[in-house]
């Protein structure tokens, strides 16, 4: 495991800054950040050994929340500054969060390039259906037909599937989670933190505001757990199957964990052999390295 | 400069003009010969045509001379194209097996080649190539052992191809020698060791000798070169080096790298730059610092890919909504855009903004040698106020602390009890985000003086802007950027004409040294701008900041770069009282037809 994580649990509340989490009462992302910190703590890892990533939306919020080292960067991007951010110090542990809009639409091309590239990072979506922050209209994973104040007679747009997607980009390890179901969640954290390459946790984070279709009660009613149906994660094939899943039986859980991982991008790239980038004293080339290359145009 | 000469060699992509130049360039520089190399191509990979301009000469030189003396012309349309523009006392060469001479100009010398019979009826049709530098080699008076260890060192590794490139060479140097005449001033030897360099790699080579550790990159000309040399050397040195699926992931990636404490840096043209504006302002609001590169471009959109422009100073003046600290500096020539890494990644750590760097086509892709010595240099590393370690103060510790300076104290993570959040969210000094935790008017202003105080640092740390020749004269030329090469020839061609004229050349863009700037225009009857584009963007940028306008105006903008006497008749233009001249690179040679087909006039190439 490329991970540094020290071996002792720590106290959840360690993770815990000093200012509250501004989501509307109920909002399921309380769910998310409070798993994340307890998962962390489970895990032991240092705050300062950190970097907590997000983009922008409610969900994206999320860095402000939780004390460790964070960017709450753009809109969409929080994969590539999470990807430089491992390169410059592939030592950290480093997430990244955020909504459905900003991971599969603003940021979709990112998604499956970083799953592709396969960086050593976890990437969780709160995924709510909605456009929360800007008070809700359709998103990539709102249902056909939904109405939206941007789709007041239904979204006609087909329903982007973040599992299957992900499974085809080529993601080693590909999960589900629900923010009503906590200890559920958590294991799926902890297992994504220390695999050692990329790691989507797609988690049902319901809005409580603004989308009154997929409610908590929806998905109560709804999700089973892939571990109860006697699901092989080491399946590619199976797991393709299950994502397709949608309607009276939604499953969550571990879809797909790669049995034989590839060396992620971070642990293959011949610059990061060593010690994290960043940590270097000296920069700049020695002298008999500035004089081989001067050379090459002699 | 008395002792030069210009050499063109034309063809079509992919018929070998490219590296029959580089060998010239190396077989000239390892005498001690100064080359300045520029190539003028269109955006295929095979056919078109591509005209390729040396200038070899016993001293430094940054720029392409007006005329053409001695050319090889690869293919009948070279010929075609160039022979009329060859100056008197002039040579071409040419296969003679396969392309027809046309008239030579009066005191131009054709000289045919019998390839096949040199060379042998089995070699490459490349060799005809070889054979034809062999030749130049000998009419320029050049040595021929020069050639010959070029040939050893880029085959040293196939001593079969090493002897045939030798031996056709030579056949064909033997060959001029006994049968043409040479150019009457033939070029010798001089003592400096050079290094044959492009543009490109002098900004990755400036990048890693700064320290840089993460590059990013899209492909994408003219800016490649900078990607390819990371991407050749990035492993050994140490260099984490990323292509990105788009600019966008480009200048986030090296944010987010940036940000954990290394010096990151990307590189771009125009419409990649287009898509990285939103992280530069990410950068700024931020205080991370970042080198980003743009090489212009012909523009607007696709524009002109493979032609040179200075056309993208208003985007990267603008590369942002809102107010955004960040520095916007062009180098002034291939030279410079070696040691301008190095101020540019002290001045983006020292005051924690984005560097946006301005290169051009002209400068990135265009070849010059420079003196090893003057490469073969350690950097100066300021890394401006950082925390690397705990240092026991991190109880009072804010990220975004409202110091005098406005620089606030970078602790990279993974320190302990430094930790703090950076958001695209305004925010305190804490890091705490403004309008979405809280709201305070107060706070907001505060905290951009805090940011924009570090201008004023800025401007403090800048070198001063320097006047080049006499001082005393009463027209000055304003240049900024890669213009800087052929307007001081120009400058110096009018002063030994008795127009006493000086020139300033900008490098700074953003922060403006307006005080400075002022000073040294103040009073001039002329001030006289010359830059590559059409509406006269660095002209705007000069009044906006000086209150100063131009009294004339000197423009390219047709892709092709200055050549000296545009410069000069553009000054001289000026001073008759014309307030705008629009130039250009008029002669016939350069125009290729409009490809002929359903409802397109084939003649449009006459308007």
């Amino acid at each position: 495991m490329a991970t540094a994580v020290a071996a002792t649990p720590r106290d959840a509340k360690l993770y815990k800054p000093e200012v509250p989490p501004d989501w509307c009462p109920g909002c399921g992302d309380y769910g998310v950040l409070t798993v994340l910190q307890r998962a962390c703590g489970e895990l032991g890892i240092p705050n300062e050994q950190l970097m907590v990533i997000s983009g922008i939306g409610c969900s994206s919020n999320l860095p402000g929340f939780f004390k460790s080292y964070g960017m709450h960067s753009l809109h969409g991007r929080s994969l590539p500054v999470a990807t430089g951010a491992k390169m410059a110090n592939h030592e950290m542990t480093v997430i990244a969060c955020g909504g459905d809009g900003d991971g599969y639409g603003i940021g979709q091309g990112h998604f499956i390039h970083a799953m592709r590239r396969n960086v050593n990072l976890t990437y969780i979506v709160m995924d709510n259906e909605i456009y929360g922050l800007t008070t809700g209209q359709t998103s990539p994973t709102s249902e056909t037909g939904m109405k939206t104040k941007s789709t007041p007679h239904g979204n006609p747009e087909g329903q982007l599937n973040p599992i299957a997607l992900a499974l085809a980009a080529g993601c080693g390890f590909v999960a589900r989670g629900f923010s009503g179901d906590i200890n559920h969640l958590k294991s799926l954290y902890t297992q994504a933190i220390q695999y050692p390459g990329f790691a989507l946790i797609d988690v049902f984070s319901p809005c409580v505001t603004f989308n009154k279709q997929n409610t908590f009660g929806w998905f109560k009613e709804r999700v089973y757990k892939l571990e109860d149906k006697g699901h092989d994660a080491a399946n590619w094939n199976a797991a393709m199957d299950r994502s397709k899943e949608w309607g009276a039986q939604i499953p969550i859980g571990l879809f797909y964990k790669n049995p034989n991982p590839k060396p992620s991008i971070d642990a293959a790239d011949p610059a990061l052999q060593g010690q994290g980038l960043a940590k270097a004293k000296k920069l700049g080339l020695a002298a008999e390295q500035r004089k081989k290359l001067i050379e090459e145009y002699v | 400069m008395e002792n030069e000469i210009m050499v063109g060699i034309g063809g079509a992509a992919g018929d070998g003009g490219a590296s029959t130049a580089d060998n010239l360039a190396l077989t000239s520089a390892r005498q001690g010969l100064h080359v300045y190399v520029y190539t003028s191509y269109q955006s295929l990979i095979r056919g078109g045509h591509s005209w390729i301009r040396l200038r070899l000469s016993t001293q430094m030189v940054n720029n392409v001379s007006d005329q053409v003396s001695a050319m090889i012309a690869l293919n009948q349309d070279s010929m075609d194209r160039h022979l009329q523009e060859l100056a008197p006392g002039g040579l071409c060469i040419y296969n003679g097996d396969k392309v027809k001479p046309g008239k030579a100009p009066e005191g131009v010398q054709l000289c045919p080649l019998p390839v096949f019979e040199l060379a042998g009826k089995d070699a490459l049709p490349i060799m005809q190539n070889t054979v034809g530098l062999g030749a130049l080699t000998g009419l320029l008076g050049l040595e021929f052992a020069s050639l010959s260890s070029v040939f050893e060192h880029t085959f040293k590794k196939k001593p079969q191809v090493v002897k045939a490139n030798v031996d056709a060479a030579k056949a064909g140097y033997d060959f001029a020698v006994k049968t043409y005449k040479k150019i009457s001033n033939p070029l010798g030897r001089t003592g400096a060791k050079l290094a044959m360099v492009h543009g490109n790699n002098m900004i990755a080579l400036g990048a890693a000798n700064a320290g840089c550790k993460v590059y990013c990159a899209y492909p994408m000309s003219p800016a490649s070169g900078v990607l390819h040399w990371m991407g050749a050397h990035g492993p050994s040195l140490g260099i984490c080096v990323r292509q990105v699926e788009d600019e966008i992931g480009v200048a986030n990636m090296t944010i987010g790298a940036a940000q954990m404490g290394v010096r990151a840096m990307c590189a771009t043209s125009g419409g990649g730059f287009a898509l990285m504006t939103e992280a530069i302002g990410m950068a700024s609001i931020m205080e991370i610092p970042v080198v980003m590169i743009n090489v212009m471009r012909g523009g607007p959109s696709t524009g002109l890919p493979t032609k040179q422009e200075q056309g993208d100073l208003n985007q990267a003046i603008g590369a942002s909504q809102g107010d955004f600290q960040r520095i916007i500096m062009a180098p002034a020539s291939i030279a410079d855009c070696y040691t301008s890494m190095e101020e540019a990644f002290n001045l983006a750590e020292k005051f924690q903004m984005p560097v946006l760097y301005l290169s051009d086509l002209l400068m990135s892709e265009g070849h010059m040698t420079l003196e090893t010595s003057f490469l073969d240099r350690e950097f100066k590393i300021d890394r401006g106020e950082m925390v690397f370690e705990d240092d026991g103060k991190g109880q009072s510790y804010y990220r975004y602390k409202d110091t005098p300076s406005g620089v606030s104290p970078r602790a990279i993570p993974g320190v302990p009890n430094h930790l703090y959040v950076s958001a695209t969210d305004e925010h305190d000094e804490d890091g705490v985000t403004i309008s979405d935790v809280y709201t305070d008017p107060v706070v907001r202003k505060r905290v951009v003086d805090k940011r924009e105080r570090k201008m004023q640092g800025v401007l403090a740390a800048l070198p001063k802007p320097k006047l080049e020749g006499p001082a005393d004269a009463d027209t000055t030329i304003v240049t900024y950027g890669s213009t800087w090469g052929v307007v001081s020839e120009a400058v110096e061609r009018l002063n030994k004409e008795g127009i006493k004229c000086n020139h300033l050349s900008v490098k700074f863009l953003v922060p403006f040294q307006e005080k400075e700037v002022t000073e040294i225009l103040k009073g001039k009857k002329n001030i006289i701008v010359v830059e590559m584009n059409k509406s006269g963007q660095f002209a705007r940028h000069l009044r906006a900041e000086t209150g100063i306008a131009a009294t004339g105006h000197v423009r390219k903008y047709d892709g092709e770069p200055f050549e000296p006497k545009h410069v000069v008749n553009g000054i001289q233009e000026c001073l008759k009282g014309q307030k705008l001249v629009e130039t250009g690179s008029v002669e016939p040679g350069w125009r290729t037809p409009h490809p002929p087909g359903p409802g397109v006039l084939s003649t449009s190439s006459t308007h």
